[in-house]
């Protein structure tokens, strides 16, 4: 670990201005993923301006009918959250599908968006990596690869996103507030993470020096058929090999509309427009479900150790769309490996 | 004065208020005076040469005390020998910072020390390294021709025992026969607590070493070698682990660095590796296994052909008992058995929990399960015809030996009679169910050990033997063990362990302590109940006149004739009467051979396991686990049922999610922390049964005890195994079994 300077700011101005004022900074907000990178000298920030402490961290009610998560209220605030629980029981399980107790307790709203990849090759400095150190190539391509992308990848990077939270919000379509020294602007969900491309160095479209100050959700939260299914490795504690979360309105057995989103799978939370256009005004039936989700998974590719998660990633869809469509799920039940 | 008869009873253990309090000191928090830190730089290659390490960059930064590296360490033992701890494997021992050789990938290579932590990590990632690199092998597969028979080389290690009969031909003449092969890759012992050593300067050279290790005199011994020190130059203490698993059985490079460092800098040093240099200290080999079995018309075993090879590293042949149990389990006339190693770029494997025994046995349990259904056999009911009342390895009988018994109540618990032998007939909750077993057997082992005993004139006790607390409840032990033998509550008594200055003890490791240490603990307090009994006799009018030892017992505070208990003194009277402040006595003890030799000692188990498969996602839920363990004696039922539980989670990560995946490219583990490492958590734990089989056995040693802290594990990874086959009819051989190899 680099030594680096520290300061806590007190507003979001103040915030802005005292990132914007020291070279090579960052934010940290629980700190759970931000220092364990520079432990292991992955990101060396020169100085942190703890963010945590902001006035950011309430959930209230939106006039037009949504709610508004502040960017700095706890991954566990959020879930338990009475408002979510009940409009929004979606998003509860997927932060409940995420890493501990303890971790959802100091991990924050934004730092989960913007939590980095846990491919292997970019936690090991001895390794190259893309991601890490633009050109100095991709280990994870011909390497050991069970965690990585199968949608959406580049010759550049296949690493994935691999927040539970942001699949649900992916299927939410929320608005990301932000703060920077420019002033303020939204960004729409769908376009906050992004591919690979020729520059993985960059997850997400933030601009240097901005905060994210709230999420937005809209009103319309899928609160009677949705479902949130993580597959992992162990029956907690482990990141998702695929997640799929889905929110469904119905009309007797006639889906009317649909939210579709894979964790797991691609380099951002995936959301398939087209699945969902192609559920509107279909039948709940296991064809259908099956049609979509071979749909969704078409152009998955493997890397060899992530081959099993094309038909894998079907398998969860149809699963997961059944689920949703028949209203099991009920907020504040955790979901262990898909049992 | 209450009851003082302890053994079998299920006390709290006795350090358990040190530990939630805090009070019971770690290595890493003995915070001597003055403390400088150092932080091991590790190779980032798996072979090749160091050319230059740009020491000088970051000795100029102030804070920063010492760069050692092979470039400037000092004169140090050169021959192997000095570096040979107890359980050295044949070869070369890993001499750290001797030459710019890389050998295998985290090789330390350089210790960065500073006054403070933060600063000797910050410095460590500065330091610049210019390296020659070479082609490495890390493949186990591209070795599998290369395998070769390794020497005998490592105490405690027995070559397979010769060929039987005529497996070859039993085999082709089978009714029924199986050939199969299976697979299991390294895994880390992954303790909680880091490797630490907080070397304190006592100055005149004279240190004190507080090091995580499973055998302070292991380490004082190999510092002696390595370092040239005196008896009395190094005293090495631990008296508290956050577990060990067998990882702190060698002597690891941390103590050697701080050492190194506190000699040169003559100051106190701590080391503490990190969780990635954990993956850099020894794991179980990845292991292939090759298995052949026929069987006779009425399902008794005809052959049974059993052929390992795993990895080693190129400077060390480290050899543990993968395929003997093969021989001594089941019943079988016509048996082969072949254990090769083969050499890789990797640093040496090294014990872990139930070493070789753990791997063997899945290839053993799992061919069984396979041979049981090329038969038409209940698994059990296989295993049941094919018996074994003495170890044919060895033509002896058993001194001991419950397994049937072991098998008969694990399966009335588990209601094995319901399970229906056919793959994928069973369902529940819309999944697939299976039902699975397995059996293990393991050493019992006793080797040397000596203990203390001191009495004070108000009747506290004090046992010491420096052994070791892995967590597996040692103090507790020890004091009910004193405590009864002496007829003493357990709060008189005070059992220390952990330091070179007690009594020597072995490493704590074979599952051989509550034996060894056990009953030199118990030889102890009878040398003193000796001293006590003659004292006792001196008055005038001693009710105890007379009486010879043999004749006497310590029970609730007095000492009595066994034959008439009013005949009797109280111990604390005798004690303060008697003018003496203080009474001890050494003793040591040692297996009886002549009792023993004409005896296979062994302790055994069955694990049933439940699972619950969703077929179209490959997630396989534990739902329930039964285990039972016949060890002879169970000392502590609670602390025991307590390995037995930690060995059920052992068997389960082994069996689903336990891997630590090279890249053979980089000849690097890549999954090396704990988010990417997976052990099993809360969520994977079934509900588990534990069944102590009680074995009266005087031939093992004269507590009856077999040990309990690696037999538990066996059959538990099987079972599951098995058990995924019967819910879903696919047999996977190479573990873990994860949910892709269900798809
Ligand atoms: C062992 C382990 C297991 C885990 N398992 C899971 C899992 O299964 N599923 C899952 O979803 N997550 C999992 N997590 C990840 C966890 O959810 C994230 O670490 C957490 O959400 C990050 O939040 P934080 O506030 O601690 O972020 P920090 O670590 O403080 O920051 C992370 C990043 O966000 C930036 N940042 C923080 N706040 C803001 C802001 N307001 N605006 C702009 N940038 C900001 C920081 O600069 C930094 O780059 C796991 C983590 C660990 C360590
Ligand atoms: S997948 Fe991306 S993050 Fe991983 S090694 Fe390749 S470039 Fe780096």
């Amino acid at each position: 670990m680099y030594p680096f300077t520290y300061s806590r700011a007190t507003d979001v101005a103040d915030a802005v201005r005292d990132k914007a004022g020291h070279d090579g900074s960052a934010y940290i907000g629980g700190g759970t993923n931000l220092i364990d990178l520079m432990k292991m000298n992955v990101e060396q920030p020169a100085h942190l301006t703890n963010v945590a402490k902001l006035p950011l961290s309430k959930i209230e009610d939106l006039p037009d009918g949504g709610l508004r998560l502040g960017a700095t209220a706890t991954n566990s605030d959020t879930a338990w959250n009475e408002q979510v629980k009940q409009r929004y029981p979606l998003l509860n399980q997927a932060i409940l599908a995420g890493a501990s107790p303890q971790l959802r307790n100091a991990a924050t709203n934004g730092g989960n968006l913007m939590q980095r990849t846990r491919c292997y090759y970019f936690y090991d400095i001895a390794t190259p990596c893309n991601k890490r150190e633009p050109g100095s190539g991709c280990s994870a391509i011909g390497g050991y690869n069970r965690i990585h992308a199968i949608l959406g990848a580049s010759e550049a990077c296949i690493a994935t996103h691999p927040s539970d939270m942001c699949v649900a919000l992916a299927a939410l379509a929320p608005t990301v507030r932000v703060s920077g020294p420019n002033g303020e602007r939204t960004i729409a969900f769908e376009d906050f993470h992004r591919l690979p491309g020729e520059q993985p160095e960059f997850d997400n479209t933030l601009a240097e020096g901005e905060l994210i100050t709230s999420l937005d959700l809209p009103e319309k939260g899928f609160a009677k058929h949705f479902a949130y299914l993580k597959l992992r490795d162990r029956h907690s504690y482990a990141f998702a090999l695929v997640s799929v979360a889905v929110g469904l309105e119905m009309d007797g057995d006639t889906i009317t509309e649909a939210r579709l989103a894979l964790g797991g799978v691609a380099h951002k939370p995936w959301r398939d427009k087209s699945a969902e256009e192609m559920l509107k005004g279909q039948p709940a039936t296991a064809e259908t479900f099956g049609r979509v989700a071979a749909h969704v998974v078409a152009n998955g590719v493997g890397q060899g150790s992530n081959d099993f998660k094309i038909e894998l990633a079907r398998r969860a869809i149809v699963r997961a769309l059944k689920q949703a469509a028949e209203g099991q799920q009920e907020a504040g039940d955790v979901y262990l490996g898909g049992q | 004065m209450t009851q003082t008869n302890h053994i079998g009873k299920g006390p709290n253990r006795v350090d358990g208020p040190l530990k939630v309090s805090g009070a019971a000191h770690y290595s890493g928090e003995f915070n001597v005076p003055d403390l400088a830190y150092g932080y091991v730089v590790s190779s980032p290659i798996a072979k090749g040469k160091i050319l230059k390490i740009h020491a000088d960059e970051v000795r100029a930064l102030p804070g920063v005390l010492e760069v050692f590296s092979h470039e400037n360490v000092p004169y140090l033992a050169w021959f192997d020998k000095s570096y040979k701890d107890q359980i050295a494997p044949g070869g070369s021992p890993f001499r750290p910072l001797h030459e710019p050789d890389i050998t295998f990938n985290q090789q330390p290579i350089a210790l960065v020390v500073a006054d403070t932590f933060e600063l000797a990590r910050y410095a460590a990632a500065l330091l610049r390294i210019d390296y020659e690199q070479d082609e490495h092998e890390t493949n186990l597969e591209t070795k599998r021709a290369a395998g070769f028979v390794p020497g005998k080389g490592k105490t405690g290690f027995q070559p397979p025992p010769p060929p039987r009969g005529n497996p070859d031909k039993a085999l082709k003449n089978a009714t029924h026969s199986i050939e199969a092969e299976y697979a299991h890759g390294a895994q880390h012992h992954n303790p909680m607590e880091l490797f630490t050593t907080t070397v304190e300067w006592r100055g005149n050279g004279k240190i004190t070493a507080y090091d995580k290790t499973q055998g302070v005199f292991n380490v004082k011994n190999y510092l002696m070698g390595v370092f040239g020190l005196g008896k009395n130059d190094v005293r090495v203490v631990n008296q508290f682990m956050g577990g060990g698993f067998g990882s702190g059985l060698r002597p690891q490079y941390s103590v050697f660095m701080a050492v190194l460092a506190a000699l040169e800098l003559k100051r106190s040093v701590r080391v503490t590796l990190t969780r990635q240099q954990m993956f850099s200290i020894g794991h179980r080999p990845n292991t292939l296994q090759l298995l052949k079995m026929g069987t006779n018309p009425d399902g008794t075993l005809a052959s049974l052909q059993h052929h390992a090879l795993h990895e080693t590293s190129q400077f060390e042949d480290y050899t543990e008992n993968v395929v003997n149990w093969s021989g001594m389990l089941y019943k079988c006339e016509n048996v082969k058995l072949g254990y090769q190693l083969a050499k890789l770029d990797i640093y040496s494997p090294q014990d872990m929990r139930a070493p070789g025994a753990a791997s063997g046995n899945v290839g053993l349990e799992v061919a069984m399960d396979e041979m049981a259904y090329a038969a038409g056999l209940d698994p059990l009911e296989f295993r049941l015809r094919n018996y074994a009342d003495r170890d044919q390895n060895v033509d002896k009988p058993f001194s001991s030996k419950k397994l049937r018994e072991c098998y008969q109540q694990a399966a009335a618990k588990f209601g094995w009679e319901n399970r229906t032998q056919e793959p994928r007939s069973m369902r529940a909750n819309g999944k697939l169910v299976g039902m699975g077993m397995g059996g293990g057997v393991w050493d019992a082992t006793q080797v040397k050990s000596a203990a203390k005993a001191l009495i004070s004139a108000d009747g506290q006790l004090t046992v010491r033997s420096a052994t070791g607390e892995n967590g597996t409840g040692t103090y507790t032990i020890m004091t009910q063990i004193a405590a009864e033998t002496l007829g003493l509550p357990l709060e008189a008594v005070t059992f220390e362990l952990g330091d070179t200055d007690q009594p020597e003890a072995p490493i704590q490791g074979g599952s051989w302590t509550a034996a060894s240490v056990g009953t030199a603990v118990k030889n102890a307090c009878d040398a003193l109940g000796e001293k006590i009994l003659k004292l006792a006799q001196k008055p005038a009018d001693s009710p105890l006149k007379g009486a010879k030892f043999d004749d006497v017992e310590f029970v609730n505070g007095q000492l009595r004739l066994r034959l008439d208990h009013d005949q009797a003194v109280v111990l604390r009277d005798v004690l303060q009467t008697s003018g003496e402040t203080q009474l001890e006595a050494d003793s040591s003890a040692m297996p009886n051979m002549v009792k023993q030799n004409g005896y296979s000692l062994h302790s055994h188990n069955v694990a049933f396991a439940e699972v619950e498969v969703d077929e179209d996602l490959g997630t396989i839920k534990v739902t329930r686990v039964v285990s039972a363990v016949a060890a002879g004696r169970i000392l502590n039922q609670k602390t025991a049922r307590s390995q037995v539980l930690g060995s059920v989670v052992w068997g389960l990560g082994m069996a689903l999610m336990e891997e630590t995946v090279m890249d053979h490219k980089f000849g690097r583990y890549v999954n090396h922390n704990f988010a990417e490492y997976h052990i099993p958590v809360n969520a994977d734990m079934p509900h588990i049964d534990v069944i102590f089989v009680h074995e009266d056995d005087d031939i093992v040693n004269p507590l009856g005890v077999k040990g309990i802290g690696e037999v538990g594990m066996l059959g538990v990874t099987a079972a599951i195994a098995n058990a995924v086959f019967h819910a879903t009819g696919k047999r996977v051989r190479d573990l873990p079994i994860m949910l892709d190899k269900l798809l």
